[in-house]
Formats: C-alpha cells, structure tokens, sequence
C-alpha cells in the first residue's frame, strides 16, 4: 500500500489547463469542449485554438456543463443559459447578504 | 437489504406509461440537481431518483422489477428470490465506470451483475494508449482549508480480472490538502487516474473538494458565516462576546442596538487565499426563558417600564 503523502496541483486561477486536459478530464471530445467555447461558456487565453489556454477554474465549470446535459436532457445552449443564472443566483445572494451587513 | 419502491420514489402509478415516467424524472432530476438545488440532502435524493429511472425507463428492467410483485413496501428487508431474473435479459447500462457506489446495494443485487461484460475483449498487440481520468471527492473540515491538512482517502475501481469477471480494487492514498482551498476545487494528482495500455501514460486523477457538514458555519466561496446568538441587553447596550472562529475562539465587540438581521464582517477571518475570505457573524438576539419567579418579574418590569409596541409600523 502506497503511504506516501501526495501533493497535487490545486486547480485556481493561476493554472492553465489546454483543450486537451480539459477534453480528457470530462472523457469528451475536443469539439464538446469547442462547442462550450462557442456557447460562451469557457472562455480561453489565446487567439488560434492551439493556443488555447484555459484557466483552472474552467474544469469545474465544464464538469458541471456536462452532468447538465446528460442528467437533464439539455443542449448546450440550454446549458450555458442554465449556468449564467446559477452564476447570477450567486451574485443576487453576495448582494443580499451585502445589504443585510448596510442594514439601518 | 432494503426494498425500494421505484414507483413511490418517482411519484408515479405502477401503471404509468414510459412518457409519464420520463417527465417526473426531468422534473425531479432538474428540482434535486446536485449542481442547481440548494436544498438540504439534494445529492441522495437525485441518485436516488436516477436509479429509480435507471430501471423503469428500461422496459427489460422494469418487467423485471415488476415481476417481484407490488406487495413489498419501501424499507421491507428485502433478498432477491433464486432465478428472479430467469428470462430476461439485460443489455448494461450500468453506472458509470469509476462511481462503483452510484447505486444502492438493493440496485445491485438484482442488476448489477451484468455489468461491464461489453468492456471485455482484448486490443490488439501494440495498442498503446493513455489511461482515463478519474474523478472522486473528498471530504475535508472547514478547519483544513484554514490550515492544510493531510488526508487518507481509498478510492474503490472496478476492474475486470483475467476472465472478464467485474472485481473492484480498492486502494488508498495519502494526499495532501493545501490551505486555502474552496469548496468544489479540485486538486489534480497527475499519473494516478486509470493505468495506460500498452506504453500509454497513466491518467490523471481529480480530487473534488467538499467540506464535511457544519453545525456552526456555513461557506460561500472563501467567505464564512456564523449565527451567534447574543442576550438581549448584549444586543440593546452592547458588549464584547466570545465568539468562535475555525481559528480558534475570538473577542467580537456586538454594537449598542444590533438588530435582528443585521451581519457583522470580521475582514479576511475567512479562509485564507489571495484574497482571503471574511467571517461574517449574525447575531441571533435569544430571549432568557421566564421559568422562575425572578424571570417573570423582570419581564413584568419590562412589560410595565419600558413604552414599547413592536408592531407599531404594522398600524396596530
């Protein structure tokens, strides 16, 4: 049994992940990845897609995509409409929370 | 074992037809969505609703299902008769690989062993390739993620042995967890996900972050929350109280008149980061109960001394 204590790389702001990482590490292929591009869902560093840089906070971001499509039947457009208000559900809540702390 | 009742579970008549059966699981799987819902249990209840569907979506199951008859009950002990499934015949559709826990045991005695046989067959000579990804997640304290911490976790795999059969491996790992982390973050252990075939690499393997549960605080983010409740004269004239933090009890000055609702920010007493999260304490004004003689009279003092009608922007 393997006892030595590991160290993996924490995946925030500051790591960069390719088209590759990121297709492999949701076992889809590169055009779902592109395809989450085009919706606007990801949005990589880097003009020509072989440049492509993703930040690592991204893979979160796809892994949720991809178990909203396949456990609720939506396409990705429906996906990336799902995530914006998630997303804006956040920013509603922070707000809230931010007049409760204002309050008179 | 425990029977489940795939009908009840879905909300359904045994009778209901495929396309009934389909629009209550796209209602519970978009109410419990892990991803979507914020309730309190949403992860067990949405596997719970998947398997159901899992197997009523599938007409072979379901006839199967069906045959164990309508007189158990939800909870009932349950053990599958011999030959229950003589005659039929599944085509997989099983869990995905790498979530061996994805379904209940009740799932897996009487489907579960037809599992993975399609993987069977042996590639080519030659065939190289890179292993899969694997994803698990382990759970942390929110007190780790304000120190870092080292963590056991064993991970179960099932594997096909040399005769095509589904065993599942476990095996552990330590791994450690740096501070500073949020929930849904995922550490990357490279090397450590699927073997390769042939001369491929190993995959890599992903580690979600999720906190353990807490009585005392809540997580946004890197941003904590903590309800302390507070008596009602510390509130009305103000004091310094003892307040409890991931790092360790803290002084916290409550202003005269805190009200209900109203957040105390304690800066960068979140969990550490660049930037760091706040602390943000809601005080929680308790009543003292009027159990004793002592009690009532102050209340009564109160009731008689003090001009006040907390209802009077209610116009009554």
């Amino acid at each position: 049994m393997n006892q030595k204590t590991l160290t993996g790389i924490l995946l925030d702001e500051g790591i960069d992940l390719s088209l590759n990482d990121l297709s492999r590490a949701c076992s889809s292929s590169i055009e779902w990845v592109i395809e989450l591009v085009e919706e606007g869902v990801l949005e990589p560093i880097g003009h020509e897609q072989a440049d492509w840089r993703f930040p690592g906070t991204s893979l979160q971001k796809a892994r949720v995509a991809l178990r909203l499509q396949q456990d609720l039947g939506i396409n990705l457009a429906g996906v990336a409409l799902a995530l914006d208000m998630l997303d804006e559900i956040d920013t509603l809540r922070s707000r809230l929370c931010w007049f409760e702390i204002n309050d008179i | 074992m425990d029977f489940k009742d795939y009908y009840s579970i879905m909300g359904i008549e045994r009778n209901a037809s495929q396309d009934v059966i389909k629009r209550a699981y796209r209602k519970l799987a978009r109410k419990y969505h892990p991803d979507v819902s914020k309730e309190a249990g949403a992860e067990s209840r949405f596997k719970e609703v998947g398997e159901a569907y899992a197997v009523l979506k599938d007409p072979e199951k379901r006839a199967a299902y069906d045959q164990l008859g309508a007189n158990w009950k939800a909870g009932q002990d349950f053990q599958p008769p011999p030959d229950w499934d003589a005659g039929f015949e599944f085509s997989g559709g099983g869990p995905a690989a790498g979530d061996a826990s994805a379904y209940s045991d009740f799932f897996e005695s009487l489907f579960g062993h037809s599992f993975g046989s399609a993987q069977a067959g042996r590639r080519p000579a030659g065939f190289h390739a890179r292993g899969e990804d694997h994803h698990a997640k382990v759970l942390i304290d929110l007190e780790d993620a304000y120190h870092g911490a080292s963590r056991s976790i064993t991970l179960r795999t099932p594997e096909l042995d040399s005769s095509g059969r589904v065993t599942t491996k476990q095996r552990t790992l330590n791994v450690k967890i740096p501070k500073g982390v949020k929930q849904g973050q995922r550490i990357r252990l490279s090397g450590q996900g699927a073997p390769g075939l042939g001369q491929g690499q190993a995959g890599d393997l992903y580690l979600e972050i999720e906190f353990n549960p807490n009585s005392l605080y809540r997580v946004e983010g890197r941003d904590v929350y903590l309800d302390l409740p507070v008596t009602p004269w510390e509130a009305a004239l103000g004091a310094t109280v003892k307040a409890p933090t991931p790092n360790g009890p803290v002084d916290l000055t409550i202003p005269e008149g805190t009200t209900s609702g109203r957040k105390l920010r304690l800066r960068k007493r979140g969990i550490p980061g660049n930037p760091p999260g706040d602390l943000y304490v809601a005080p929680q004004i308790t009543l003292p109960p009027a159990d004793s003689k002592a009690a009532k009279a102050l209340y009564q003092k109160m009731e008689r001394e003090l001009a006040f009608n907390p209802r009077s922007r209610l116009g009554v």
